[in-house]
């Protein structure tokens, strides 16, 4: 045996490869079982980042279902609730190209909450058994009313309802909602009092001449 | 002396502080209207309770606190309330928010007060609920509600009060005539906090542009303990977390509190306000404001009423539109726009900057970043705001995180030392707001997921339940049909021992049958005795209902009659049962005495055997009897099936005559088919 190793060197590596591959094959074997991971967590972080309106506007029945669709390598561009900020955000995730909204699938609209016409209600708790997220409380024959806190916006409410009687209203910025908004490049934004260091500088150029240089 | 130490960065704008400190504080008067916005603090907005057409007076609460992160507000002066309705109020967003407004009537009626003799007699609590009850946020800027600064902290032990008189903002002179003017009243405010509080030290930290004011809370802290503290000038040394540092050399932890390093600190104009409400018993109704800028001729400050519009302070200091282009609330590095002069003056307003064009040009257009890194060096929070600029700029909110964006106390600093004028400020208040925003989405999707998730969970349930019903079904179908095809296979079958097998197996099904039918019996008296019982209670109600005269007596008697018929019904078709079950034996043996309703009948029938044994009649002679005897009883029960149809009985005993009715009939013929047979034979 050594002889014949001594008389073709070639062969020690062949075996001392082989040898390896066979070791590490079994280890990665044995890890692959032992460390089994239980469920797609891939499609669990897809599923953090959408919205989760459940409107089934991307085609599959709730944003579980898409999330799953996408780890199996479906577009990533059919939220319209979710945007661009989701779309972009999937990109990351999935390290791939983001890709503008497909228009196919609705386009990006101001959040808005189901409303009841509660006079015209009549009670057949259709609505009820299309919401997604239970956000509708009604009995049958008795008036039904959104729990607007609830409410995702997902607008499967509005089709069902056989007198029409539910508005779909955008939500209107308050004063709880408002904040700044970044500034817009090359525009000077006339609002903004912290940035006057010219004027400042200009009225007292002896006392801060040498900041200003 | 104190030790005094240096935060990070720091700058040093132009004071202009000079213009506004020509004059002693004005007193602005009573303006003819009054504008209080519900919300002029950090927290939950109150809730009024006053009306439309209501007089109030001066200091009288007309909206309560609203939960604990809140404060009441009061009536600035008296008058009557005009409305409660939206009106413009000082924010930056321009917004419209509720608001109470009062017609001044001129009389300054004080509602009457008095403040507490002793307040070192007084607890801690009952001082905290007094400043609660008076309204008092913080009067600095941001306006958090005193009173919940102030309470103690579980877990935190303050060691140190720090009262803030600091000032570093240009412009703003408030808190500077403030100490010149009323030292005392600062110093004794200054001293309730401290009981409040029960620090070892309690400082009042003054920058050294202010020596006035410095000399004269010198005087007045004399023998009280409290220290003045002097320290340079840099702009922000006013921000709470860099006073603390600068007087300590503590640093509040990120995301932390003062109370987490010991410290509480509270502006000078708050110590004047807590002074007014515990000793005089006054609320929090006005306040000093500093109104400059090269477009006011007479620059000053004014103590002012709260809800005072701006434009009527702006016309007492000799404003001049012409000269300005646009109106700052705050001062020039952290204030904002206001776009309506209508805006009233609130708790927070401890400036009103009308610069003229030459003062506070627009901002010119923002350059490239070119690096330089002034923004780090001024920093006061020591972070680097070219990095989260960057990161702003490219929406990269999870690095924004990561550098400590909330750290940031958007003093301006940066942008004011930024060679390419960009408002980075700007940049982090916009960032700020988005991953509040964010976070707040997200928190509302998760909510989502998880309605969505326990709704897909209940159907799924709702859905494998009736699966699993259906299956039972289907099972016993099947099972039934197997039964159905191994007796007709049985009748097919010719093998003897088959035939023997199925023979017992029938005789046990017609015993089990038999038993099942006994079943039937006990199942039948049940019914008749928990009618009859059903029945005596519905009496007995029905009696006391009468007795006392109830409305109820109608249904009830209604109910009775009902429960009456059931019980009849129920009696028949057990008298029924039990003829058919007597008769069906004894075709050819003695005639079983039928248990019927009534005790005559009975005897009939009885009479009627007895007299046909006595007669040993032929089985044909028997037979005949029977048949007649049937014949009778099928009139009958025809005719009582006609009754109960007529009647418009439930469907049930109908049908349950009709069914008697028809076996009936079948016996009979089964009875005459026999005689014929006899006959025939």
């Amino acid at each position: 045996m050594f002889e014949l190793i001594a008389q073709y060197p070639l062969l020690a590596a062949l075996f001392a490869l082989v040898g390896l591959g066979a070791i590490f094959g079994a280890l990665l074997g044995f890890a692959a079982v032992r460390f089994k991971t239980e469920g797609d967590p891939i499609a669990d972080q897809i599923n953090a980042i959408l919205p989760q309106t459940q409107c089934g506007q991307c085609g599959h029945p709730g944003c579980r279902p898409y999330a799953e669709a996408i780890a199996e390598g479906e577009a990533i561009n059919k939220c319209p609730p979710g945007g661009e900020a989701t779309i972009q955000a999937l990109a990351d995730l999935l390290d791939v190209e983001a890709i503008p909204l497909d228009e196919e699938h609705g386009e990006e609209k101001v959040k808005s909450i189901a409303y009841i016409r509660e006079d015209e209600c009549i009670g057949c708790t259709k609505c009820i058994q299309a919401c997604p997220v239970d956000a509708i409380l009604g009995a049958a024959k008795q008036m039904h009313t959104v729990i607007a806190s609830e409410c995702t916006g997902c607008d499967l409410c509005v089709e069902p309802c056989p007198v029409d009687c539910i508005d779909m209203i955008p939500q209107e910025e308050t004063l709880q909602t408002w904040h700044w908004k970044l500034p817009e490049l090359g525009r000077a934004n006339v609002d903004i009092i912290a940035t006057d260091s010219l004027a400042l500088t200009a009225e007292t150029p002896a006392q801060d001449s040498d900041r200003a240089a | 002396m104190r030790k005094i130490f240096d935060f990070h960065g720091g700058i040093h704008p132009p004071e202009n502080k000079h213009q506004s400190l020509g004059e002693p504080i004005r007193d602005a008067g009573i303006p003819p209207q009054l504008v209080i916005p519900l919300s002029q603090h950090i927290g939950a907005p109150s809730t009024p309770i006053v009306a439309v057409g209501d007089r109030v007076l001066k200091g009288q609460v007309i909206a309560d606190a609203n939960g604990f992160v809140s404060v009441s507000q009061h009536a600035p002066s008296s008058g009557t309330v005009a409305a409660i309705e939206e009106r413009a109020i000082p924010h930056p967003s321009g917004f419209y928010a509720p608001c109470i407004v009062i017609d001044c009537d001129g009389q300054d009626e004080w509602l009457p007060h008095r403040g507490v003799e002793n307040f070192e007699g007084e607890s801690p609590g009952d001082l905290l609920e007094l400043i609660r009850e008076a309204g008092i946020a913080g009067m600095g800027g941001a306006g958090f509600p005193s009173a919940v600064k102030l309470r103690e902290k579980p877990g935190a032990t303050v060691d140190t009060l720090i009262i803030n008189g600091t000032e570093c903002e240009p412009y703003i002179t408030a808190d500077d005539a403030l100490m010149r003017e009323r030292a005392a009243d600062i110093v004794a405010g200054a001293d309730i906090l401290r009981h409040i509080v029960g620090p070892q030290a309690t400082l009042i930290g003054v920058e050294d542009n202010k020596p006035e004011g410095i000399l004269a809370l010198q005087a007045a802290a004399e023998g009280t303990g409290i220290e003045i503290v002097v320290f340079p000038t840099k702009y922000p040394s006013g921000g709470e977390k860099q006073l603390i540092e600068i007087l300590t050399g503590r640093q509040v932890p990120s995301g932390g509190l003062p109370a987490d390093v010991g410290i509480v600190c509270q502006n000078v104009g708050t110590a004047v306000a807590v002074y007014e409400a515990v000793v005089l018993g006054k609320p929090l109704i006005s306040r000093v404001t500093t109104v400059t800028g090269e477009a006011v001729a007479r620059a000053g400050n004014f103590q002012v009423l709260l809800g005072t519009p701006m434009q009527y302070l702006l016309d007492l200091a000799g404003f001049e539109p012409g000269r300005n282009q646009r109106l700052i609330m705050g001062g020039p590095m952290m204030g904002f726009t206001l776009t309506d002069t209508a805006v009233p003056v609130v708790k927070t307003s401890n400036c009103l900057l009308a610069p003229s064009p030459a003062e506070l040009p627009a901002p010119p257009p923002a350059q490239a970043c070119i690096r330089c890194g002034l923004c780090a060096e001024a920093c006061p929070a020591s972070l680097l705001p070219q990095q989260l600029f960057w990161f702003a700029r490219g929406k990269e909110y999870e690095k924004l995180e990561q550098h400590n964006l909330f750290d940031c106390i958007e003093c301006g600093a940066c942008s004011w030392a930024c060679p390419s004028n960009i408002p980075l400020v700007q940049y982090y208040r916009a960032s700020k707001a988005e991953i509040l925003q964010q976070r707040r989405d997200h928190e509302k999707s998760e909510q989502s997921r998880i309605r969505f998730e326990a709704r897909q969970e209940r159907l799924a349930r709702e859905e494998a339940e009736k699966e699993a019903k259906r299956a039972a079904r289907k099972k016993a179908a099947e099972q039934r049909a197997q039964q159905a095809a191994a007796a007709d296979a049985s009748e097919a079958e010719v093998d003897p021992i088959q035939a023997a097998i199925e023979r017992a197996k029938a005789k046990k099904a017609a015993q089990q049958q038999a038993a099942g039918s006994e079943n039937e019996q006990e199942k039948l008296e049940k019914a008749v005795t928990s009618v009859r019982k059903r029945l005596d209670t519905a009496t007995g109600k029905l009696e006391q209902a009468k007795a006392e005269g109830s409305d109820l007596v109608d249904a009830l008697q209604t109910g009775v009659d009902k429960t009456r018929t059931k019980l009849e019904a129920a009696e028949k078709a057990l008298a029924d049962y039990l003829a058919q079950a007597g008769k069906a034996p004894s075709a050819e043996e003695t005639p079983a005495t039928p248990p019927t309703m009534s005790a005559a009948e009975a005897a009939i029938e009885k009479a009627k055997a007895a007299r046909a044994a006595e007669a040993e009649l032929s089985p044909e002679e028997k037979a005949r009897k029977q048949l007649e005897s049937l014949r009778t009883r099928l009139a009958k029960s025809e005719k009582r099936l006609q009754e109960g149809r007529e009647a418009g009985e439930e469907d049930k005993i109908v049908n349950a005559l009709e069914a008697t009715v028809e076996r009936l009939k079948e016996k009979v013929s089964a009875l005459e088919s026999e005689l014929s047979e006899a006959e025939n034979g």
